[in-house]
């Protein structure tokens, strides 16, 4: 077996080997750069509104960290969706406090901002230590206090 | 955020059955080109087993196929074909080693434990109908996972290879129990974290830029800690003691999404490592070696740097495209078939070929994060990225010791490395995931009927 030979045995068999890695990525090309047929192309289009909001940039807050209260160490991960708090069972910060209402209060996103607004609770939500009257955005790492409640936005 | 999930998923449904297939005989055909290229490169001829070889893990593969059609119908396509090209080129490259005379090394050996484990992994996928039958076992199997791990240590049973106690002796066998140890353990990690993790996941004090977990909440992490040091300790163990620790980190991190466990868990493992090092000799050997492994003095001493060593030279003289098969010198390597089947496979392969080969353990590893992506329920995605994170952590400890990028600790490179106990454990991780992927990927049952409060669904 002269050394030509065997040079180009080995030089294909390498060549063969990363076909067969190409292939296997080829099968799975779905998964990389989506379908290239139309209908689920256009059934992937929905998602992608939904997908973004998930990479906030940077500065903006994108947890909601309970510091202080019978709930204390919680966090949700902010996204788009509005946040409702209060003892509904509907809520998405459920409290079990004699002093919230049932919705008690709302935190939403409007340009880049979190908003709170409280929902006509009896016993109000305080924004550092003033009362919320009207919606009034949020800033980092202030507290807003429901009941024996406080949350804050962090990064 | 479901919502998008399950849009995404909409155009993995396809079953690429077909795809599967061809994958798999061009797998078996690369794995029988190599097994030519062997025997070309010796002695010029076509081995005469090489039909008998290549044909007998064609026909392995081909079972594994059909049980695979039949019971999980809507697995991932392609983890079974990459499983089988790394599974043949260690099969071809046990051959080779065998053919160049060095003592311990045998294909034939490695080839029926290959048989035994797609007999296994048959097994699981017939008897394993569904994968969440495992969150029942959750403490059964972690008792079992962690009597596994003891297992070498007791006294008639143990027996201590190559200086380290991690084997078991039945008759004329000697199984590694820990190989089976990381499945059960992965599988006690997934449940016990489904259950725990909303209380491990609570945010304590704060410390510059993150959120530590509660003191209280520290106990499951230190008493993994301890268990690997154990295994350090008492097994002599480095690879699997890493492995394990490793492997619960990764798990807590998905779990509960917080990087102060990972910080935790790699200050936990330094501490440990540097009292190891200065307490045990053995640890403090590996460290000395990766430093500075061309020493004289310590190429010279028994148990020193000359294994790596060689294993460096034949990574060099394979250079970027390699000698070739059959071409190499793998006999100047000691144990080259088992912990340094991967520098003697880079002296014949290359670089090259080297870096195929990885990028086929990490599209193993990928077919299973993505399981884990796909999957509904989180017990799934727990155990699908805990044994995927496993194989790729198992791959990066023991390239990363024979290249020197880290300390030199005795793992096996799966699938390739000659070994029954660890072929047999990770043809069952394989089927667990096929499982897996196979639940992931099935559509979601169609309602037979649209109207009414009552709706007929099919399965």
């Amino acid at each position: 077996m002269s050394e030509l030979t065997l040079l180009l045995i080995r030089l294909a068999f390498l060549a063969v080997l990363w076909f067969f890695v190409i292939a296997a990525v080829g099968v799975i090309r779905t998964d990389l750069f989506g379908s290239n047929s139309p209908a689920p192309a256009a059934a992937r289009k929905p998602a992608k509104p939904a997908r973004q909001p998930a990479k906030p940039k940077k500065g903006e807050p994108k947890q909601l960290v309970v510091t202080g209260g019978p709930l204390q160490g919680t966090i949700i991960n902010l996204t788009e969706t509005p946040i409702t708090i209060g003892r509904a069972n509907d809520a998405t910060l459920v409290l079990s406090d004699d002093y919230a209402s049932s919705r008690h209060a709302r935190l939403f996103p409007q340009d880049g901002q979190w908003i709170v607004e409280d929902l006509g609770s009896t016993n109000g939500t305080y924004l550092d230590r003033s009362k919320v009257t009207r919606p009034t955005p949020v800033h980092l790492g202030q507290p807003i206090r429901i009941g024996k409640t406080v949350i804050e936005l962090r990064k | 955020m479901s919502n998008a999930v399950d849009v995404a998923a909409v155009p993995m449904t396809a079953k690429r059955r077909g795809a599967q297939l061809v994958m798999l005989a061009f797998a078996v055909a690369i794995v029988m080109v190599a097994y030519a290229n062997v025997g070309l490169g010796i002695n010029g001829q076509v081995p005469a087993g090489m039909l008998a070889y290549g044909l007998g893990l064609g026909g392995l593969m081909l079972a594994a196929y059909f049980v695979l059609a039949r019971f999980a119908p809507w697995a991932d396509p392609l983890i079974l074909p990459l499983v089988t090209l790394v599974n043949g080129i260690g099969l071809v490259m046990i051959y080779r080693i065998e053919l160049s005379g060095q003592p311990g090394a045998s294909a034939g050996n490695q080839l029926f434990w290959t048989a035994v484990g797609v007999v296994m992994f048959s097994a699981t996928l017939i008897v394993l109908r569904d994968h969440r039958a495992l969150q029942r076992m959750t403490y059964t199997a972690g008792f079992v996972g962690l009597a596994l791990l003891i297992l070498p240590l007791v006294p008639f049973l143990g027996r201590e290879i190559n200086g380290a106690r991690i084997w078991v002796g039945i008759g004329g066998f000697s199984i590694q129990p820990g190989e089976f140890a990381k499945l059960a353990l992965v599988v006690f990690f997934a449940g016990y974290l489904v259950a725990k993790r909303d209380v491990l996941a609570l945010a304590g004090r704060r410390l510059l830029f993150i959120d530590l977990p509660r003191a209280r909440d520290l106990g499951p992490v230190l008493i993994t800690w301890g268990v690997s040091v154990g295994v350090l300790v008492f097994e002599k163990d480095l690879g699997t003691s890493l492995l394990l620790f490793g492997a619960f980190i990764a798990m807590l991190y998905i779990a509960t999404q917080r990087t102060s466990w990972v910080l935790i868990g790699i200050l936990l493992f330094v501490g440990g490592a540097l009292a190891a090092g200065q307490v045990f000799d053995h640890v403090q050997n590996r460290f000395q070696v990766f430093l500075d492994p061309s020493d004289p003095a310590l190429y010279d001493k028994i148990g020193g740097s000359f294994q790596l060593l060689q294993g460096l030279f034949a990574f060099g003289s394979g250079g970027i495209l390699g000698t070739g098969l059959g071409q190499g010198h793998p006999r100047e390597i000691p144990l080259s078939f088992s912990d340094f089947i991967f520098a003697a496979t880079g002296e014949e392969l290359g670089l090259t070929g080297l870096m195929a080969l990885l990028m086929v353990y990490a599209l193993i590893v990928e077919r299973g994060l993505r399981t884990s992506i796909a999957a509904r329920d989180p017990f799934s995605k727990l155990l699908a990225g805990g044994l995927s994170f496993i194989l790729a952590w198992q791959v990066f400890i023991i390239v990363g010791g024979v290249t020197n990028l880290i300390p030199l600790t005795g793992l096996v490179t799966p699938f390739m490395s000659q070994g029954g106990s660890a072929v047999l454990a990770n043809w069952i991780l394989i089927a667990l995931l096929v499982r897996m992927s196979d639940a992931a990927r099935r559509p979601p049952p169609q309602a037979i009927q649209d109207e009414g409060l009552t709706q007929v669904f099919q399965r």
